[in-house]
């Protein structure tokens, strides 16, 4: 979310013909994207994403208290549209930079030394996983539960299960994420070489490819069976917007967003979306709602980034962008410097976050607790993430300092994987 | 572990003291008398009608009840205690001058589309008044398409409904050891979209056990290898959906725990 609407710097020339939207005459003039000048650090970016990072432990939890204070529960959409949204920003404003100063190969190369590292990451937490289902499959044999513990049958042939784990077909629950930002990656030197080229074509391109998916039920298939529960022929419609949103494109809306009229669709949309929540969690409220409407929202389909999930974030990042400065003192405050420090180290971050969530589950299932033991868990585990993140930053500005320059170490962390 | 159940014993003990007294003498260990699982009102309730039932119970004529589903409708080795038969005997604790036969079908690694396909024939050989159609966890094991698995549930509640019987869907359990295994939520949602596009009522067994959970009523993260957790989730699943048909048939209040 954050800073759609927000130039995030000076912009150049090129810009006024973009503006004009003349798609032909633009053909002549030279980059179609506008990339900001260096300048600070865009704190909301770090602020949000480290946001998302909090909710998606928090939510890959067992339900506790503080499961209430996540998004999902007051709307359609949740931490990963935000997640996705500013990885594609942030992706985009990095390595769009490099194509522009370095040319296509340079950016790839440096695209695909990402891919890679998110890659790493994966295989790692997988490594975790796998000891964790098969320390459940040896001490668990509840006869309650027999037909569950069926999911554990992958265990009897490893060889297989790794290989597919290594394909990125096999991925448990939970560890989504990774591979569907690897493959959005992926495509990142292609997204930009077009976005360099037209980026509302690039834009309409990837809503096509959306629509397509939705008409002909497009999907990666995944090991054993199943599909892929982050579809990434949906979900690369919010990462491609947050390419075009840094390129340029959030420039281009800044009218579109300050208007009175946008701000009071999204906020009679939240509110709807909010009611419509509300009968999720309090089932008495459920007849109040038109069958009609019930028939024709439900299901809304996070593995194929609903509609009305795309625009619930929509209107979330619309109200966000508008009522929360770009130079609004509190980004500096101490009191969110967690959150940004956590949304700055987001690959690392976001790995922990998993891991916490498999040993939360672990402690859980051991010490049979209450909701205090719910909860506290979850607190330990976001003061754990905060730590993580402030001896990550202390090592790349006091423990590196010197060895590597300023330019990689920036860059590293703000197009932060984050997946 | 042992100092873990006896702990759970005791708790459950404790509560059946407060909750009925009458029956404090009661040890809740070997069977499951009075099990304290409360479940909040809303979800033994349903907007949706069983009309076949209600004429069957008010004509006095016997109630033929089929139960379909896979492995998690029974207990392995103790059919007798799991929710079917619990079920069943609720029933005929409510109903006691009513006929109630049951008969239980299961088919341990089906998907919902392989059964689907099973029903009509089921049926022919059964003419249930009443079917229960557990089913969604061989599909979200599985990971089948979403989809497909709304699909196969429509597919048979309309053949169900074309044979002239009643039905009743159930959900998947709540299984919080596996909750990093097994993804429940799309399934879940997927049985609700059915349930109300055809005003099918659907017994809601995961948030039942999940609220049970909650509340601390039963340990369902238990590494426990005895039967007697099972047990007593069953009696109290069998209790919760009697309740929950002879609400949705309308047949009135009923003295139930």
């Amino acid at each position: 979310m954050s800073s759609i609407a927000d130039p995030i710097a000076g912009s150049p020339a090129a810009d006024a013909k973009t503006e004009a939207k003349s798609e032909v005459k633009a053909k002549v003039a030279a980059p179609a994207i506008t990339l900001p000048v260096t300048g600070e650090r865009e704190l909301r970016l770090d602020l949000f994403r480290g946001l998302a990072l909090w909710l998606i432990f928090i939510d890959h939890l067992p339900t506790n208290l503080l499961t209430w204070l996540t998004i999902r529960n007051y709307g359609f959409s949740d931490a990963t549209e935000i997640f996705i949204f500013i990885s594609g920003y942030t992706a985009a404003f990095v390595y769009g930079r490099a194509m522009l100063e370095g040319g296509f190969v340079i950016a790839t190369a440096r695209i695909l030394r990402r891919v890679w590292q998110i890659y790493v990451a994966h295989v790692f937490l997988f490594t975790i996983f796998l000891a964790e289902i098969s320390y459940v499959a040896t001490s668990f044999e509840n006869p309650l539960y027999s037909e569950e513990m069926g999911i554990m049958d992958f265990l009897k042939q490893p060889d297989v299960t790794i290989v597919q784990a290594l394909l990125l077909r096999f991925r448990p629950v939970n560890m989504d994420v990774l591979p569907l930002y690897i493959v959005l990656m992926l495509f990142l030197p292609l997204i930009l070489w077009l976005m360099k080229w037209k980026p509302d074509v690039t834009l309409g391109l990837s809503v096509l490819l959306y629509a397509l998916t939705w008409q002909f039920d497009l999907y990666l298939s995944a090991y054993p069976n199943g599909f892929w529960a982050f579809n990434p022929f949906a979900w690369q419609l919010l990462f491609v917007f947050g390419a075009w949103c840094a390129l340029g494109g959030a420039r281009r809306m800044s009218r579109i967003l300050s208007s009175n009229i946008t701000m009071w669709i999204c906020i009679v949309y939240l509110v709807a979306a909010f009611f419509v929540t509300l009968t999720w969690y309090v089932p008495q409220l459920g007849h109040i709602m038109p069958k009609v409407i019930e028939q024709w929202m439900y299901p809304i389909n996070k593995t194929d980034l609903d509609v009305l999930r795309f625009a619930h974030f929509l209107a979330l990042a619309a109200l966000t962008v508008r009522f929360l400065p770009r130079d609004w003192p509190g980004l500096k405050s101490r009191w969110l410097r967690p959150l940004i420090l956590c949304g700055q180290h987001s690959l690392e971050i976001f790995c922990l976050g998993v891991f916490l969530a498999f040993a939360g589950h672990f402690v859980l299932a051991e010490v049979s607790g209450g909701a205090a033991l719910h909860a506290l868990i979850s607190v330990c585990g976001i003061l754990i993430m905060c730590g993580m993140a402030w001896i990550i930053s202390w090592y790349k500005h006091s423990a590196d300092k010197g060895a590597s320059k300023r330019g990689a170490a920036g860059n590293a962390d703000l197009a932060g994987g984050g997946a | 572990m042992k100092s873990a159940r006896t702990t759970l014993g005791l708790l459950l003990l404790a509560a059946c003291l407060a909750a009925a007294p009458a029956r404090a003498g009661d040890n809740p260990e070997p069977a499951p008398p009075a099990p304290p699982c409360d479940v909040p009102a809303y979800l033994l309730s349903s907007e949706s009608l069983l009309p076949k039932v209600t004429d069957a119970v008010k004509a006095n004529q016997p109630l033929s009840v089929l139960v379909v589903g896979s492995r998690s409708s029974t207990i392995p080795g103790n059919e007798a205690s799991a929710y079917p038969a619990t079920m069943q005997a609720a029933l005929k604790e409510a109903f006691p001058s009513a006929v109630i036969d049951l008969s239980v079908e299961l088919q341990g690694k089906s998907t919902a589309e392989e059964t689907a396909g099973t029903l009509v024939k089921l049926v022919e050989a059964k003419k249930p008044t009443l079917v229960i159609w557990q089913t969604g966890t061989v599909d979200a094991m599985r990971a089948v398409d979403p989809d497909d698995f709304r699909t196969a549930i429509n597919d048979g509640v309309v053949a169900l409904r074309g044979a002239g019987t009643d039905v009743v869907l159930v959900n998947l359990q709540y299984s919080p050891r596996t909750e990093t295994m097994i993804s429940a939520p799309p399934y879940l949602d997927n049985m609700k979209v059915v349930a109300q596009q055809h005003d099918v009522p659907l017994f809601d067994r995961f948030a039942i056990m999940k609220q049970w959970s909650d509340a601390g009523y039963f340990d369902l993260f238990s590494t426990s290898h005895g039967v007697d957790l099972a047990k007593k989730v069953h009696a109290c699943l069998g209790r919760a959906l009697a309740k929950f048909v002879i609400d949705a048939a309308h047949l009135g209040p009923v003295q139930q725990n």
